[in-house]
């Protein structure tokens, strides 16, 4: 323990139905008080974000008939992040007859999240995910096919069928734009109101409910006030806490942690993947990472110099001077491991010296050996766009030599907590996708974000909501002029005023830069408790800084980009220090979050389940005091919980 | 590496905009053309300039956020490139680069370097999709598609709605965007039952909006960032006469 945080009453998820777990999302869904379809449009439901999550609740809610309102801060509802995923998406189909089933998917999920997420939720996710792609389908969604005009599927790490449903690399944006399409003809249907080019910055609660938000218009600088029976949060991850992310440039933490600040617990934020397939850094200019898709593992092989030191070109290294360590120390797995043991193996093999390419931070991608087995053609038709993005990023081509990756910051499996409903612990907001933290516990499988976004915007908010709508209707009284409303506005304005005052000697890039690289190096892919609290009062340190010394440009009243960025990092700030703190209260490893201290004698993730195996939900305790804990005990129920192996 | 860059400032849609130079140095052949306006931004913002806006965000090339003009070409001179994924690598020590906003009737200024695209947005509204409710899908293997409509589809697909094409036209055209939306959507049987419908619906916002005709000259898929070939407009032209005929009951 530490003196960081207090302790509060555990937390229970109370709308967890219970009961044989295949039978649980039927019961609640029966359970669930239902409006009827002539009611629904004196009905309305505020969404943030378009991404998958959003973008498919959004545009469902809006089929149902629901009065729905849409904010994004791109100027277009398709180019939310979602977009670059690559890899392709879950579901338990079992096209391949490879043994595949509702059970198998459920089961890797919460062994690939090292037992530190929900059973409930991901029996669910693996239920509907079939579904996902039938709608996908039907939306029109080139998926990849087979010469016979059936769907083809590969396989991901920390799984040994086939289940994953892919568009070449682009499976993300194909999804996108089917789900945004069905947004689109909604918004032609009336049904949903689409504001681009807005900014979520506070959320209203009125009586100890959510109902509604303030935005930022970004180009003209008005606040606005919208009013809804419900506010559904859909705003993605918080990877650009630290600088250098694969997420896009805007992504932010803003709307959750401005609902974190009203109420919303957060949970897990220490929880936080590193991608083991990325380009590496080339320069202190870098102002983002890029991706290389896990589906390249398929055929792909990782290996590093045996000899540390070893400079020579990849292809003078002879064979038995290689070290394939997924394969060696994997055998069963092999290059097909999770995102986080391939992370740590490949961060294991760079710190020992042998890592390659420039600082020595880097290990090989080898596809040399599949293009000769299966043809140039194969692999350009698999990989084509991933090979062209790798050449223009480095200006190496990776068909003659290995690629060199090393693991980045990819995606947050913490997020809002919320119940089986997706509700927060503000009754009336709603969190979706990765914003909240719900299915992928301590480690997220690859292609089952995807599924997630959809499955939470297609299927299971638009199950659950309507009882919430049901029974609690905004009050009749309640408009722009309610003191919670106007307060609200008044906060954000004066927030606003006060960063573009304090005309301070650095940029708001420059503290983002610094955030970035403290968390990067005490929070990242290996933790230890020193390191956090000496990190904890750095961030404590360049806050109290940033609030003196930036400098914002410009005035609100017009499109600002500097005073947009400002309100991102000043956020990051205590979402950071909230992070570290978790990490720091968390005396074990697991999954992605791994604590030096809590390590197997052959260097592996060692989980203290008699002391951990809770979901760890903070509460906001005020500004400068310490949050408070709330912990939810996990019950496995249907998996035997073991010491995760993939030998 | 210094290059001189001249930058279109416009500090609001009603007011009028002018070119200006800017030296940026102590440039990296590995930096991104946006980071370099993120330098030159940085020394705005210390020594009391205005930082240049411009529009970006995923940075690895499959948004469609970003949108420049550089030397006179929608997304620079790298072909299949947006201006994100191109590098300093392409420009020589010395250089001076125009740096100007999409350009057309349809998309008019917001702010320097950042114009308002929603016209393709409302031309998606106005038929761009397969009306598919959730929850109403069949069986996604229920209905095979032939691999070659399937890939075809896919190429068509990968337009990330950009807007470079219109940019590029001399007619202002989004003949192109369309072309890429019809194809996507007509070569699947998902797509057939509103075949006729999406064509005119698309076309017709797309004349409302001000885009201009399309005289095939074919700039617009020279310097697409996702290849969208020319001949989607082909079947874009096509699918409209079709829809026309079928219209008109013959």
């Amino acid at each position: 323990m530490n003196d960081y945080f207090t302790e509060g009453d555990p937390l229970q998820d109370t709308q967890d139905p219970g009961g044989p777990l295949k039978d649980r999302w039927d019961k609640r869904r029966f359970e669930a008080k239902l409006i009827s379809p002539a009611n629904r449009r004196k009905v309305s439901i505020i969404v943030i974000g378009t991404g998958l999550a959003g973008g498919s609740a959004a545009a469902t809610l809006g089929e149902a008939g629901y009065n729905v309102k849409v904010f994004c801060y791109q100027d277009s509802a398709r180019r939310a992040h979602s977009i670059a995923a690559q890899g392709g998406i879950n579901a338990a189909k079992d096209y391949r007859n490879d043994g595949d089933s509702i059970h198998r998917l459920f089961y890797d999920t919460v062994k690939g999240g090292d037992y530190r997420s929900r059973e409930s939720n991901v029996y669910r996710l693996a239920q509907v995910s079939a579904a996902i792609i039938d709608q996908a389908v039907a939306q029109g969604v080139p998926f990849a096919r087979e010469y016979g005009g059936l769907l083809d599927t590969r396989s991901f790490g920390g799984v040994q069928v086939s289940r994953t449903f892919y568009a070449r690399g682009q499976t993300g944006q194909q999804l996108l734009l089917g789900a945004y399409q069905a947004l689109e003809r909604q918004v032609g249907a009336g049904t949903v109101e689409l504001n681009t080019r807005h900014e979520m910055l506070d959320l209203i609660v009125i009586d100890g409910k959510a109902r509604g938000v303030v935005v930022r218009d970004m180009v003209t600088g008005e606040f606005e006030t919208h009013l809804a029976d419900a506010v559904v949060l859909a705003s993605g991850g918080y990877g650009n806490v630290y600088y250098l992310s694969t997420n896009a440039m805007g992504c932010n933490v803003t709307a959750s942690w401005r609902a974190h600040r009203k109420g919303a617990y957060f949970a897990n934020p220490c929880y936080t993947q590193i991608h083991p397939t990325c380009i590496p850094v080339s320069g202190d200019h870098q102002s983002k990472l890029t991706l290389m898709s896990e589906s390249l593992r398929n055929d792909g092989r990782i290996w590093v110099p045996v000899k540390a030191g070893d400079d020579r070109a990849p292809a003078d290294i002879p064979e038995d001077e290689r070290d394939y360590y997924l394969e060696r120390v994997y055998p069963a797995f092999g290059n097909l491991v999770p995102r986080d043991v391939a992370s740590r193996a490949a961060k294991k093999q760079c710190d020992e010296g042998r890592g390659v390419g420039p600082g020595g931070l880097g290990v090989y991608l080898d596809l040399t050996h599949a293009i000769k087995r299966l043809g140039r053609h194969v692999i350009e038709e698999k990989y084509g766009n991933l090979f062209d993005m790798y050449a223009k990023i480095t200006d190496e081509d990776p068909y003659q030599a290995p690629m060199r990756i090393y693991p980045a910051i990819h995606y947050t499996m913490g997020g809002l907590w919320v119940d089986y409903d997706l509700q927060s612990s503000i009754p009336g907001l709603f969190v979706i996708g990765e914003a909240n933290f719900s299915d992928h516990g301590a480690n997220r499988l690859g292609a089952s974000a995807l599924m997630q976004g959809l499955a939470d915007g297609y299927f299971v908010l638009p199950g659950t909501i309507n009882d919430y709508l049901a029974r609690n209707p905004l009050p009749a009284d309640v408009d722009a002029n309610h003191p919670a409303v106007v307060e609200a506005a008044e906060g954000v304005r004066e927030r606003t005023e006060r960063l573009l005052s304090i005309n301070g000697s650095r940029s708001v890039d420059s503290f983002h830069k610094e955030l970035g690289s403290i968390v990067w190096e005490y929070c990242g892919m290996e933790r230890n408790a020193e390191g956090l609290s000496h990190a904890i009062e750095e961030i404590r340190r360049l806050r109290d800084e940033f609030w003196t010394d930036v400098k914002v440009t410009g005035v609100n009243e017009e499109l600002n980009q500097s005073l947009e960025r400002a309100g991102r990092v000043a956020d990051f700030f205590g979402l950071a220090e909230l992070m570290c703190i978790d990490a720091l209260h968390r005396e074990e490893s697991c999954g992605a979050h791994f604590r030096s201290e809590s390590q197997t004698e052959g260097g592996e993730a060692l989980r203290q389940d008699e002391d951990f195996s809770y979901v760890a939900a903070w509460e906001f305790g005020g500004d400068g005091d310490e949050p408070v804990l709330h912990r939810e005990h996990l019950e496995f129920e249907n998996i035997k919980v073991q010491q995760r192996s993939y030998k | 590496m210094k290059i001189t860059l001249r930058i279109w400032r416009q500090h609001h849609q009603d007011q009028p905009g002018a070119m200006e130079a800017y030296e940026v140095d102590e440039i990296s052949p590995d930096m991104s053309f946006l980071e370099v306006l993120d330098l030159l931004n940085e020394d705005l913002t210390l020594n009391g300039g205005e930082p240049v806006a411009f529009d970006h965000d995923c940075r690895e090339g499959i948004c469609g956020m970003c949108s420049l003009v550089i030397n006179g070409l929608a997304h620079g001179p790298e072909a299949l490139t947006t201006t994100c994924q191109l590098y300093m690598r392409h420009f020589e020590d010395g250089q001076v680069i125009d740096v100007e906003p999409w350009r057309s009737t349809a998309f008019p200024v917001i702010r320097d370097l950042v114009v308002d695209r929603s016209a393709l947005d409302r031309i998606i509204e106005a038929g761009g999709y397969v009306s598919a409710p959730t929850g109403a899908a069949a069986d996604a293997n229920a209905v095979t598609v032939p691999k070659k409509d399937a890939d075809r589809a896919f190429d068509a697909a990968a337009c990330i709605g950009c807007g470079a094409c219109v940019a590029a036209c001399p007619n202002g055209s989004a003949s192109l965007f369309l072309g890429a939306k019809i194809t996507h959507l007509g070569s699947l049987p998902q797509g057939q039952p509103e075949r006729d419908e999406r064509a005119l619906a698309m076309v017709e916002q797309h004349d409302a909006e001000g885009f201009g005709g399309c005289t095939q000259i074919g700039e617009c898929t020279a310097v697409c960032p996702a290849g969208i070939p020319l001949d989607m407009i082909s079947q874009l032209n096509h699918d409209v006469l079709s829809g026309l005929k079928h219209q008109s009951g013959q």
